[in-house]
């Protein structure tokens, strides 16, 4: 690697931060003391998780080691349902309240759910295959819903990008929001709904199936996924409330200019 | 009785609204002609090619046509929808709709309603299509007309509140796609089981199926009701 070019690169990054910095008034950072030790613990939280999950947990009898999988879809799956269900009350208030903040908790909140929404369809055909026997089922309504949920919520990340004013980009977002909170209920009472069309087994923790150490390590990658969620949203949420902060500059900067011009 | 009165006069207001925006629409498309000069041949097509993907085969084309059918019309329904956002991208009529003083839900419903019954006109011809091309039988024609009936107004609200949304937009087209095809979703698996039983192809109670193409136009319609007037100002 060239040293100049990656002097050049720190040095423009730099100026960058000073940049932003001086817009705001203030540094342009998204952690604090507690995100900081949140994210630390939810990092040790994810050690103890992955050791137990794939060391001390015991095969399954029928699923085999497929059945370690859950510990990464079960917790992505609810986490996905819960981000979304962000960006659906967020899309609700905005178009009650007409306030940023809880647009910008939206945005974060469909971020967060669509990554989310991947890693739960991904690691769901990764037990698919060794369990079903094939990546992906079409008679299995909750997947297909799923995904349906996830390339709605795909469309409303396509409509923030369309482009306009701050108020025009959360009011189109906020109805796909909305329009996709619909589907929630119907992906995760599909397997009632549609009891005869799915291969999904009943919920993992109410069928008292699991044993006790597959159990707490479940129990504990929720409790580790709930946090990491809490800790991705709140810094998507600090860089989109940054991003705002930065463009109203932008355009105050802009009109005074124009002003300026226009009194010469 | 002074409260029956003032929501009577309300209701007939609404009505009124919405049949002036529909009307409007119409008179348009009418005038355009663009319904059968592009969305009939294209519906036709995709018809011929479905019959030239299954490799012309009859019995296939048979048990695939109630899938075919309800797909062709989400395909229309797109482009449908396309054509009633462009005929107001054009010297700020949309801004003449906000300032026209009618109600943005009975704008709504008459956008909604004009869509509908283009897709209904299409649906009516692809059917004959499909008996002609396809050979399919229709065993109760009343389940297939309730199920083109549900099914458009589906299409049609959820695709006139899609619209709204990208309404303006440089990418308006693509976007509109990216979000009308995964909502529309249901419609489709509703038709599709609907327009079996209709064919006589699945033994399924069509009737249901027609129940919840309607209660996703109901949804969609409220939905659409509530926010359009937001969307139109903010366009």
């Amino acid at each position: 690697m060239n040293p100049q070019s990656s002097s050049t690169t720190t040095s423009t990054e730099e100026a960058a931060a000073a940049q932003i910095t001086g817009y705001l008034g203030g540094p342009a950072r998204t952690r604090t003391r507690f995100t900081f030790w949140l994210g630390t613990l939810t990092l040790v939280g994810f050690a103890a998780v992955a050791a137990l999950g794939l060391l001390a947990v015991p095969a399954d009898d029928v699923q085999g080691d497929a059945v370690r999988i859950i510990f990464v879809h079960v917790p992505s799956a609810l986490g996905a349902y819960a981000a979304f269900g962000v960006t659906a009350i967020g899309s609700l208030m905005w178009l009650w309240r007409r306030s940023l903040w809880w647009d910008t908790a939206a945005h974060a909140g469909a971020e967060v759910g669509v990554l989310l929404c991947g890693l739960t369809l991904v690691t769901g055909m990764l037990w698919g295959r060794p369990t079903w026997g094939t990546y992906w089922e079409w008679g299995d309504v909750r997947l297909v819903t799923t995904l349906i949920l996830f390339l709605v919520m795909v469309g409303y990340l396509s409509v923030r990008s369309l482009g306009g004013d701050s108020a025009s980009v959360a009011t189109r977002a906020a109805v796909v929001g909305l329009v996709g909170a619909i589907n929630i209920p119907i992906v995760n009472r599909s397997v009632t709904w549609w009891a005869n069309r799915t291969l999904h087994q009943e919920s993992s923790l109410t069928d008292g199936k699991l044993e006790d150490l597959t159990l707490f390590t479940l129990v504990l990658a929720f409790v580790v996924g709930a946090m990491a969620i809490y800790w991705m949203l709140i810094h998507r949420f600090r860089i989109g409330w940054l991003q705002r902060q930065i463009s109203d500059r932008d355009l105050s900067e802009a009109l005074r200019t124009r002003q300026a011009e226009a009194q010469q | 009785m002074t409260i029956w009165r003032t929501l009577w006069r309300d209701l007939k207001l609404f009505v009124d609204d919405a049949a002036l925006a529909a009307s409007k629409d119409l008179r348009i498309e009418w005038r355009a002609r663009t319904t059968l000069a592009q969305m009939l041949p294209f519906a036709a097509l995709v018809l011929v090619l479905f019959g030239f993907a299954f490799d012309a085969n009859r019995p296939t084309l048979e048990l695939a046509t109630p899938g075919l059918l309800a797909m062709t019309m989400l395909f229309v329904a797109v482009v449908a929808v396309q054509r009633s956002i462009a005929v107001e991208s054009f010297d700020g009529a949309r801004r003449m709709l906000v300032l026209s003083g009618m109600a943005p839900a009975a704008v709504f419903a008459g956008k909604a309603a004009a869509v509908a019954v283009q897709l209904l006109i299409i649906m009516g011809l692809l059917t004959v299509g499909v008996v002609v091309l396809y050979d399919a039988a229709v065993e109760s024609i009343l389940l297939v007309v309730a199920t083109g009936v549900a099914a458009a107004l589906g299409l049609a609200t959820a695709g006139s509140l899609l619209g709204a949304v990208v309404a303006g937009a440089k990418t308006q087209q693509a976007v509109l796609s990216v979000l009308l095809l995964p909502v529309s979703a249901p419609v489709l698996v509703a038709a599709s089981r609907a327009f079996g039983d209709g064919f006589g192809t699945v033994a399924v109670n069509g009737w249901s199926w027609v129940g919840l193409l309607l209660a996703f136009a109901a949804v969609n319609a409220a939905l659409g009701a509530a926010v359009y007037g937001a969307l139109l100002e903010d366009a």
